[in-house]
Order: structure tokens, then sequence, then C-alpha cells
């Protein structure tokens, strides 16, 4: 078959032009637009909304061990946390999945420290979260965006994005990431699964990625405080928004003396404790 | 025309031809291959709601639910996990839809095998939703 020029480009034009179109066709179908956009998607009314989330842990308020417990058997219960124990039931350290977790002032608070403090100073076991820093280094590092900042100041975790590299936990110098060395949903050496009575209402996580605290997102987009501050005494763990100059978080640090954890760091963390006064001086 | 070694040479390519072909005429033969998935949308929680509002609807009609739910559960994760927004408004029913795999679509779908599972069998594809999410309980239909 011969073909002369004129042809072969009209023909060559008309079919480029109809690919060309369909494409942008296809592209310009709702779905496709990058993100979805309100009025097409909203937010719940209930919601719990702040400019700068934080929280204020005053460790006075647990008296006995049976307070502290429950504060973690509440967060790891509504987020199923699996609980990774050797077979003599003692905690598996390399493995540990942590959201909140207990440690010594000397390891909270580093260089703060010195020997002729009170032994109960000493070996009161301290909160120890994902302080939700204003710089986190883990967002910095980040290679996918599976951890980032949003715009109250909770710093999320996006465990669909997560590639398990683990540079966030390199980077934390809270330690407040896990990485998942094994499936949570298996079974220890004694038979018991991992994870006990799963909330449904939440996902687990997968083999590989790194999971943290996120401040209960979850929770508050239905109105409802984290639910470490739920189970804990009243006044224990406080949640607010620190932008607001009335809130209660705001007026306990503005009022009374609080540290932060390794704030020299420059991350700006947002977790803030009182140390001392009445109640242990 | 002669073909040298004719015979052998067709009688080559028949046994190739059915050897390539041996997957595709076993399945046509066996049957089981070639059976289309149907997926089913007759949990009590889509009666129900067939019932209130007069007819079964999903968060967007069913052919577009159909070719572009991975694309759509994409946006919506994004949307929750980043844009904290949980409610999707239909552009089909104008209704408010919770945003959520788990709490939103398994609620009405919660016949994970033969609605998910049906179709993604049949085509080989394997997301992993469920590594993560929890699926709902079903109960082991009883012709085992």
């Amino acid at each position: 078959m011969s073909m002369d020029r004129r042809s072969f480009l009209k023909i060559a034009g008309i079919s480029s032009i109809l690919g060309f179109g369909a494409s942008v066709a296809s592209a310009t179908h709702t779905i496709w637009q990058k993100g979805l956009e309100p009025p097409q998607v909203d937010k719940n009314k209930e919601a719990l909304i702040a400019k700068r989330w934080a929280m204020v842990v005053d460790m006075s308020k647990f008296k006995t061990d049976e307070d502290v417990k429950q504060v973690i058997t509440a967060c790891h219960q509504t987020h199923n946390v699996p609980d990774f124990r050797n077979a003599d039931g003692s905690v598996n350290k390399k493995d540990e999945i942590k959201w909140i977790w207990q440690a010594s002032y000397e390891r909270a608070f580093p260089g703060q420290d010195n020997k002729y403090m009170s032994e109960h100073m000493k070996e009161m076991p301290f909160f120890v979260l994902c302080n939700h820093c204003d710089n986190p280094p883990c967002v910095r590092v980040c290679p996918t965006k599976a951890t980032f900042k949003l715009p109250d100041g909770i710093t999320m975790q996006d465990e669909h994005r997560c590639i398990g590299c683990r540079f966030c936990m390199a980077a934390c110098p809270y330690g407040s990431r896990s990485f998942n060395w094994r499936d949570p949903r298996g079974t220890n050496p004694n038979g018991e699964p991992f994870i006990k009575n799963e909330n449904k209402e939440y996902p687990m996580r997968t083999k590989g990625v790194v999971e943290k605290c996120t401040f209960c997102t979850e929770r508050l987009s239905v109105g409802k405080l984290p639910a470490c501050v739920e189970a804990a005494p009243k006044g224990g763990l406080l949640f607010g928004d620190m932008e607001d100059p009335n809130s209660e978080v705001r007026k306990i640090v503005t009022n009374q003396y609080t540290i932060r954890r390794k704030s020299d760091l420059g991350t700006g963390p947002a977790i803030y404790y009182i140390v001392g006064g009445s109640d242990h001086a | 025309m002669k073909i040298y070694d004719g015979g052998k040479i067709f009688l080559g390519l028949l046994v190739f031809v059915a050897l390539a072909t041996f997957p595709f005429t076993y399945n046509m033969v066996m049957g089981k291959g070639t059976k289309a998935p149907e997926p089913k949308t007759d949990t009590p929680a889509i009666q129900e709601w067939e019932k209130v509002n007069g007819k079964k609807e999903c968060v967007e009609s069913k052919d577009f639910m159909r070719k572009e739910h991975m694309q759509l559960l994409n946006n919506w994760r994004e949307s929750v996990v980043r844009d904290y927004n949980r409610g999707y408004i239909s552009t089909t029913s104008h209704k408010r839809f919770n945003m959520s795999l788990q709490n939103g679509c398994m609620t009405c779908h919660s016949n994970k095998k033969k609605f998910c599972d049906e179709c993604h069998t049949y085509m080989s594809v394997k997301p992993y939703c469920w590594d993560c999410h929890i699926q709902p309980e079903e109960k082991e239909e009883a012709k085992s």
C-alpha cells in the first residue's frame, strides 16, 4: 500500500488528537483529581479542633500502680498494640511496641538529674509518649511522608505509606517509635494472641511498618479525648489547645513550673511535665 | 510443493499448540476458571437499607464503584489521615458516608468472602487491606 505524505499526516494528526483527548477526558474524571476537597468531603461536626494540641502530665495524681497500668492498657487496648512476651511471661524488649510507657526520671529527663534528688523522684515512673514536636526530626527524615505534621500540631503516622526504613526511629530522640519486627497478629509461645480483645474499630499494623502514638486523632474526630486522658485519674493527664489562652493546659503551663523532655534539642515537644510541687516535694 | 518431513513438522506443531493452550482448554473443559465472579450484595445491612431507601445504593453508582473503588479508597485514606475529613458526600445520592473501610464499607458489606474475595481471587489481585484492617467476622458457610 502506498500513501502520500498528505494523507499520512492527516491520519497521524487525527489519531494523536483522539488519543490525547481520550487521556485528558479520563484524567478529568472527579476521582482522579488530586485529593478530595470540601464539599465533596467534610469533617465530623462533633470533632474536637485546636490550633495546637498539647498534654500536661502530672505524675502526682497517680497514686497507685493500678492508676498507671490502666492508662497504658487503655491506650494499647484502643489501638490494638500487640503485647509481645516471651515464653516465661517477660516482655520481649527487642520487639516491644510502645505508644505510651514509663521511664525513670533519669531516662526521661537526662542531664536534669542530680545525685541528691529524693529517691521518690528518682524512682517515679514518668509517663512518656510521642512528644508531637513542633519541629519533629522524624518528619524531616521520612522519605515517603508517611509521618507528617497535621495543622493542629499532631505528628501523624500513615502506616499505609510506611516502607519500614526506620529513619524516623533513628531520628526520634525520645524513642517514641516502634518497628513491627514481627506480625502482630501472631501468637506467643504459650499460644496466646499478641493482641487480646482486639478493637474492631481500629486497624492493626503489619510486619515492617513503624508505629507510634497519634494523640488519638481517630477519637478527636468523633469528639472524644485521647484514650489515655480518659483512663487517667482526674488531672493526671490533661489534654488541650496550647494556643488557646483559656485552656486548662495553657493555664497550667503559664502559671506553674513545667519541664519538657530534651527541649534543648530544639524539637519543641508538646508534652509538659509537672515535676515537684506540693504533693511530692 | 513438498515439505520435507511434513508429517513430523505438523505433528510437532500440533503437540506444541496443544501444550501451549493447555491451561486455557483445561479450564474451559473443567469449567472452573471461566465462571465469572458474582459478588453478592445481599447482607442483612444492605437489605435493611433497601427496605428503608427503596433501592440498593452505594457511596457512588455501581459502575463507578466497580471500576474505581480502589482509587476512591486511596483518596479516602489520604483525606481521613491527612485532612481530618471523615464524611464523604455522594455525588449520586448526596448522602453522607463515613469514610472508613472497617467502620464504613464493611458495616454494609459484611460479606468479605462473597463481596471482596470473589472478584479479587478471580482477577488474581491481592490487595493488602486485611494485613492491617480487621475484617468482619463471617460465619463459615454450612456446606462443609
